[in-house]
């Protein structure tokens, strides 16, 4: 009787220790908690709401008839250009990449995967530069393409390539570890199984990549369409022709036009709540399939 | 076995996804920033030292390094701090919450810095109330030193939270079980294990603010010697065509990313030591 | 179809993984490749598959006499079943299995129903008939083994080559399962190769073993052959139970019949625990004098420690239980053991 107490008693007391061992007591999570969100607030929250009230400072009227302005239309379509091609190509490049990589022993791996993370290293600022010492007037083919007459920087090109630049590892970094992890036994087996090299690619690796392939091409997206450094360094910034939507949103405020700058913020931040809530649904998507 | 195993891999298209992985990398990357450090090494030593050693230079770095600093240690702070929250406790609205954390990485920089800079201006929301107090933020180095924590807070959140995710728990009951209590299993048990990662994260977020441009321009009002980050200062000489000024600059920023670069290399394989072989 | 290969070297870096194996599998045979973790089993395996190459300029591959070394591995015609069996996991089990066919170019495709037939029939062959919907995934271990065994039947390969096939099953699906294959092979009679590091389990379903050590093949032979007639240290102790006991301090102990000559050399000798017999202690009886220690009598079979007096040694000896029971021993006793049948690796003897 005594040592069934006792075990009991000590059972109670260990079930008590294992409680506080992982539970941090109410007054702590709270303060904690409380602390955490107000931060959150002031640093995230705030700027988001202040785009959208400054947006709407005059009303309704004058929200959408700043979208109306040709200047502001050219620069949306500019941006959904320039977002229109380096993406896909970025992705091509991803794909390439990670195939290799994730398949593959070959020297100098290593340096490959930090290489292909450099332009994440790279102030915005620096990789516009760069693009004009390459293409621009005094630049090393400056004089050639002047003579053929082609026209990269303060030109279309020039925003493309600048945006390819700082885009340009993040489909690639999404698909490496995650092929690493999959490993090649599916595709190995597809292999015995007579499939050539497009069929094992598209019929098996493909499906298995899909979500981190979405999710990489969500996160270029985004940096694509609201790259501000690199594309203010190449752009020039000639009305309707060379301005993106980040630099439309900073002529708009330099000249005092606080609600056409902050009606075009806007859209970029509904852009970036979509780019949010896609991306939210997409590791969700991809944790299910993992418990599954 | 497994990694020897890979060797020589029998599955096709390895020289094809290689040969256009180095060609595109090459083309967009190396090729273009190899052009920075030709320019500069055809200027002499003398010229190089005065683009990148003047006093308004000085001062440039003496803000951006000192803003990012700041801004870096904030967040590991207060980064520490939500990815504990974000995985610990439950709370009402917590998948928003943890999905608003990326705000920073969605929300284009111009558009960051103009918000920023409407909050915080003397006729802002949070401006108002602090000017007639003598604190001015908006156009001062307060201004960017808020523009540069704001950027630069995903980092550390993003890179504590798997490691606290999978930290196992039976390393706090083991812990208790020996006799910690609460304040000692979480100073002596967790923090060491979140110390690399918290690192990572304060040298990713650093890194990324010492580039930064977009969010800074707009509340940092741009005075020379005073609010003048060095990301500025390359487009302003880029705007006086001096070339070879802008990119001597554009090197000694290049060197200073790359060196961080390693670090946290370096940082990221210490923090994965005990963990896979 | 036979396999043959022959001098097959494989190394990576400085580390041998296959130094100059020969491996020949007649016909229709159901033949293990065992060994410890790194003997090289798996690469040997995966090289007649075609899924790696051997070192250039070392040994070919032989299907029936046909020379497939340079054959891909999609061409091979082999079938190949995965440790993890790297089925699609986004495929069902019904697109899984009909894969192989629904990739073969237009002109030698079978129609969607042919297909869907011989699915269809693989599926009862592997008895997983109304399963075809489920994915990998809403399935048990023992369940995805089939499934990729009847997709790599769906091309009807030549050879039937499978990696660790019951490595990763709790033990008693384990042996249902290996059972099952064993009769499976004799439907089917397909020259089939498997991987395994558990002795058991080649010894009870393979019709011939090969034990692989080091790089190395150390014996080929049917299962009884290799339990009976170890070719080496090495397999004596790979398969099965064994006492190694140091030939000189048997000397002085006066085992009957033992050639001195022999026992005097540098050497040890080899007992299986159920070649030792033991008996209650008598001075007057030759044998080897040991203390019982140990008595573990879960199971069918009792499983006696001794420890030899002379020399310290440890003696494991094996009993029925009712033989224990007769015996009468108890821990502490003194008894006497004599060697029915060992073997050193300087002399073969009897005892």
């Amino acid at each position: 009787m005594a040592a069934a107490i006792s075990t009991t008693l000590s059972h109670h007391t260990s079930h008590a220790a294992v409680q506080r061992a992982t539970h941090d007591p109410r007054w702590v999570r709270w303060t904690l908690t409380t602390v955490a969100l107000l931060f959150l607030g002031c640093f995230l929250a705030l700027p988001l709401a202040a785009v959208f009230a400054e947006a709407l400072r005059r009303g309704f009227g004058a929200y959408f008839s700043a979208f109306a302005e040709s200047d502001a239309l050219a620069s949306i379509r500019l941006t959904l250009l320039a977002a229109a091609i380096s993406v896909p190509a970025n992705l091509g490049f991803g794909v390439a990449a990670a195939w290799c990589i994730a398949k593959f022993n070959f020297p100098g791996k290593s340096v490959l995967i930090t290489l292909i993370d450099l332009p994440f290293a790279v102030s915005p600022v620096i990789s516009g530069l760069i693009y004009v010492l390459v293409f621009g007037l005094q630049g090393w083919w400056g004089a050639w393409l002047i003579e053929h007459d082609l026209k990269v920087i303060f030109a279309v090109p020039g925003i493309v390539l600048a945006t390819t630049f700082v885009t340009f590892p993040f489909v690639a970094r999404e698909l490496i570890p995650l092929m690493q992890a999959q490993g090649s036994d599916e595709e190995l087996a597809a292999l015995t199984l007579g499939a050539n090299g497009w069929q094992i690619f598209w019929r098996v690796t493909v499906p298995n990549i899909k979500w981190g392939l979405l999710y990489g091409i969500i996160l270029c997206n985004a940096r694509a369409m609201g790259e501000f450094g690199a594309v203010s360094v190449v752009s020039g910034h000639i009305r309707g022709e060379t301005n993106t939507m980040p630099l439309q949103v900073e002529i708009l405020y330099n000249e005092y036009n606080f609600v056409g700058a902050f009606a075009v913020a806007s859209a970029l931040a509904l852009l970036a709540i979509v780019t949010l809530v896609l991306k939210a649904l997409v590791e969700w998507r991809h944790a299910q399939a993992r418990a599954s | 076995m497994s990694f020897l195993r890979r060797e020589r891999s029998v599955l096709p298209g390895f020289g094809l996804s290689l040969g256009f992985t180095l060609f595109y990398l090459g083309l967009i990357v190396l090729i273009p920033l190899s052009a920075a450090f030709i320019k500069t090494a055809g200027m002499s030593w003398d010229e190089f030292v005065a683009a990148v050693w003047s006093p308004r230079v000085i001062a440039s770095y003496r803000l951006s390094f000192l803003a990012s600093f700041a801004a870096a240690s904030v967040n590991a702070v207060f980064g520490l701090l939500v990815a504990w929250v974000l995985v610990r406790y439950p709370f009402p609205g917590k998948r928003i919450v943890d999905a608003l954390v990326d705000l920073p990485f969605a929300l284009p920089t111009a558009v960051a810095g103009i918000a920023l800079s409407a909050i915080y201006s003397k006729n802002g929301w949070v401006g108002q109330w602090l000017e007639p107090h003598g604190l001015k933020i908006a156009y001062t180095e307060i201004g960017v030193f808020l523009a540069l924590t704001f950027i630069g807070l995903p980092f550390v959140v993003r890179t504590l939270q798997p490691v606290l995710e999978e930290l196992e728990p039976e390393l706090e009951e083991a812990s208790a079980s020996l006799g910690a209590n609460r304040w000692q299993t979480v100073t002596r048990v967790i923090l060491p294990e979140l110390l690399p990662p918290l690192i990572t994260g304060f040298a990713l977020a650093f890194a990324r603010a010492l580039g930064e441009y977009g969010s800074v321009v707009f509340i940092s009002g741009n005075m020379p010697m005073r609010t003048e980050i060095t990301p500025l200062l390359i487009i302003t000489k880029l705007e006086q065509y001096d070339y070879h000024g802008a990119t001597a600059l554009a090197v000694v920023m290049l060197v200073a990313s790359f060196c961080l670069l390693l670090v946290i290399n370096l940082l990221q394989k210490w923090s994965r030591r005990y963990y896979r072989v | 179809m036979s396999i043959q290969a022959t001098n097959i070297r494989k190394t990576f870096g400085t580390v041998t993984v296959l130094g100059g194996v020969d491996l020949t599998v007649p016909r229709g045979k159901l033949v293990a490749l065992l060994g410890p973790s790194g003997s090289g089993k798996t690469t040997l395996l995966r090289i007649i598959a075609g899924l790696e190459h051997a070192d250039p300029g070392s040994g070919q591959i032989h299907f029936h006499g046909e020379d497939v070394t340079k054959v891909p591995a999609g061409k091979r015609k082999v079938g190949f079943v995965f440790q993890h069996y790297a089925l699609f996991r986004h495929m069902t089990v019904f697109e899984n299995i009909a894969f192989g066919l629904t990739i073969l170019p237009r002109r030698d495709r079978p129609a969607g129903s042919a297909i869907a037939d011989r699915v269809h029939a693989l599926l009862k062959l592997v008895q997983l008939e109304g399963l075809d919907a489920r994915y990998p995934t809403q399935l048990s271990g023992g369940q995805r083994q089939r499934v990729a065994l009847a997709r790599a039947l769906a091309v009807e390969p030549r050879v039937l080559l499978l990696d660790e096939p019951f490595g990763a099953l709790d033990a008693k699906v384990r042996k249902e399962l290996r059972r099952w294959l064993r009769k499976f092979h004799d439907e089917i009679h397909l020259t089939t190769v498997f991987v395994t590091h558990d002795q058991e389990e080649a010894l009870e379903i393979a019709d011939e073993v090969v034990v692989m050590n080091n790089a190395r093949i150390e014996q080929v032979g049917t299962p009884q052959e290799v339990y009976d007639r170890p070719a080496s240290p090495f397999v004596y102790q790979f398969l099965g139970n064994v006492n190694v006991l140091r030939a000189q301090a048997l000397a002085g102990a006066g085992v009957p019949g033992a050639n001195p000559a022999a026992l005097e050399a540098e050497g040890n000798l080899y007992v299986r625990p159920h070649d030792v017999a033991v008996a209650p202690h008598d001075p007057r009886s030759p044998g080897l004098v040991a203390v019982l220690r140990y008595i573990h009598a879960a199971g069918p079979q009792a499983r006696l420690t001794l420890e030899q007096i002379q020399s310290r040694a440890t003696v494991e000896v094996e009993v029925s239980r009712s033989e224990l029971a007769t015996l009468g021993l108890k821990v502490g006793d003194l008894a006497t053991l004599r060697l029915r049948q060992g073997r050193s690796f300087d002399a073969d003897y009897a005892i």
